[in-house]
């Protein structure tokens, strides 16, 4: 019988490839699109950290960013419009030995499920919020959102946003949130590592990124991706611990990045413990003394 | 690596290297990886990948420091890199 000898090169395997479903990949995001890189800076967080992915799970909402539970190779869920935390909030009560990752945009987080957000943050839910934030409705066409910087153009404000955005950090802050963080896709080392540090500590985490939309932002306000990331460069200021007040995205005056918040408060589901189901929190104390 | 003077715990530091590889039909061509390469080690091919897009090519092999810094911006998994096991320049200098 003739021996078939095929020297076929096998396609080598990129280290993040176990984590995604790469039958779907490459993904639907744009040529310059953010959402991959910070995607990709989640993934090598959830490496990173050494949690048990078997117990990990990612929520996502609709939206560019909403994609993401799709692509990644954990138990995830891409749920309804704005419903991404509310969603969270169910499993983790269901089941509190859950890790879960909200991974979603700001249209999603800010818009529609804002009163979601803030409510998750005051009851200081255990649990990692990313917010993909790319300063418009990205998906549907480039309209204003809660987050579009003044005077920036879009699809429903063609001479200039007449509003003032949300200080997403300051809101995140003032309802609650025990980790708050804002980094932009061009520092993915440090996104990363806060990341890892928000997966790691107990509360509500929250960390906004920054990214560009060069298709409907960027292509209405003059920007290149190119552009985008030089001005991300040039524009960064890394102040950790800074005044959560003062951290208006500005693109004139700079825009701060760094971790702002990091305190240690009591989570929901231990102060309900306490209350309603003293039995379980002396079982789980028994548990960690035998 | 050019030294302007070398570094006196040179013997010591060791630079690693990298081999880059690059899943080319994964790529969307954003330039990315070229931009911000700290070694100026890639550039756009001129050859088009299965999508249409042209995607980047080592021109400079030797030079990579295995950073990972494309491949933690690339935003398609397109490019990593893995460390080679070459003896740096310096140690080859001083052999």
């Amino acid at each position: 019988m003739q021996e078939i000898s095929v020297t076929s090169k096998k396609q080598p395997r990129h280290p993040l490839d176990d984590l995604i479903r790469t039958d779907r990949i490459p993904h639907i995001w744009c040529p310059g699109c953010g959402i991959g890189t910070v995607f990709s800076s989640c993934l090598a967080a959830l490496k990173e950290s050494g949690i048990d992915l078997k117990k990990t799970v990612m929520v996502s909402g609709i939206g560019c960013s909403g994609r993401a539970a799709g692509y990644v190779k954990l138990d995830s869920f891409h749920t309804t419009h704005g419903r991404a935390i509310p969603f969270a909030t169910g499993l983790k009560l269901a089941n509190p030995e859950l890790n879960i990752v909200v991974f979603s945009g700001d249209g999603d987080l800010f818009a529609i499920g804002g009163n979601h957000f803030i409510h998750a943050a005051r009851r200081n839910m255990d649990m990692t919020v990313i917010c993909v934030n790319n300063l418009n409705y990205g998906m549907t066409g480039g309209q204003v959102a809660a987050t579009t910087p003044y005077m920036a153009k879009s699809t429903t404000t063609p001479a200039g946003n007449p509003e003032t955005p949300f200080n997403l950090p300051l809101m995140a802050y003032a309802s609650g949130a025990t980790y708050v963080a804002r980094w932009t896709m061009l520092h993915t080392r440090d996104l990363t590592d806060s990341i890892t540090e928000a997966l790691c500590k107990k509360g509500f985490s929250f960390i906004e990124v920054l990214s560009p939309c060069p298709v409907n932002y960027g292509r209405r306000n003059k920007q290149k991706p190119l552009d985008m990331l030089k001005l991300y460069q040039e524009k960064a200021i890394i102040k950790n611990h800074a005044d959560p007040s003062k951290l208006d995205i500005d693109f004139e005056k700079g825009i701060i990045l760094g971790k702002f918040i990091d305190l240690d408060r009591p989570t929901f589901i231990e102060h309900y413990d306490k209350i309603y189901r003293p039995s379980r929190l002396q079982e789980n104390v028994s548990g960690l003394n035998s | 690596m050019e030294f302007w003077r070398v570094p006196l715990d040179a013997d010591t530091i060791q630079v690693s290297r990298g081999i880059v590889h690059i899943l080319e039909d994964r790529c969307k061509g954003c330039g990315y990886c070229i931009e911000y390469c700290p070694k100026q080690a890639l550039e756009f091919s001129t050859n088009f990948n299965q999508k249409g897009y042209h995607p980047p090519v080592v021109i400079k092999p030797e030079e990579c420091v295995n950073c990972h810094y494309c491949e933690i911006i690339c935003p398609e998994f397109a490019i990593f890199s893995v460390e080679s096991l070459q003896t740096t320049e310096v140690e080859q200098a001083r052999t």
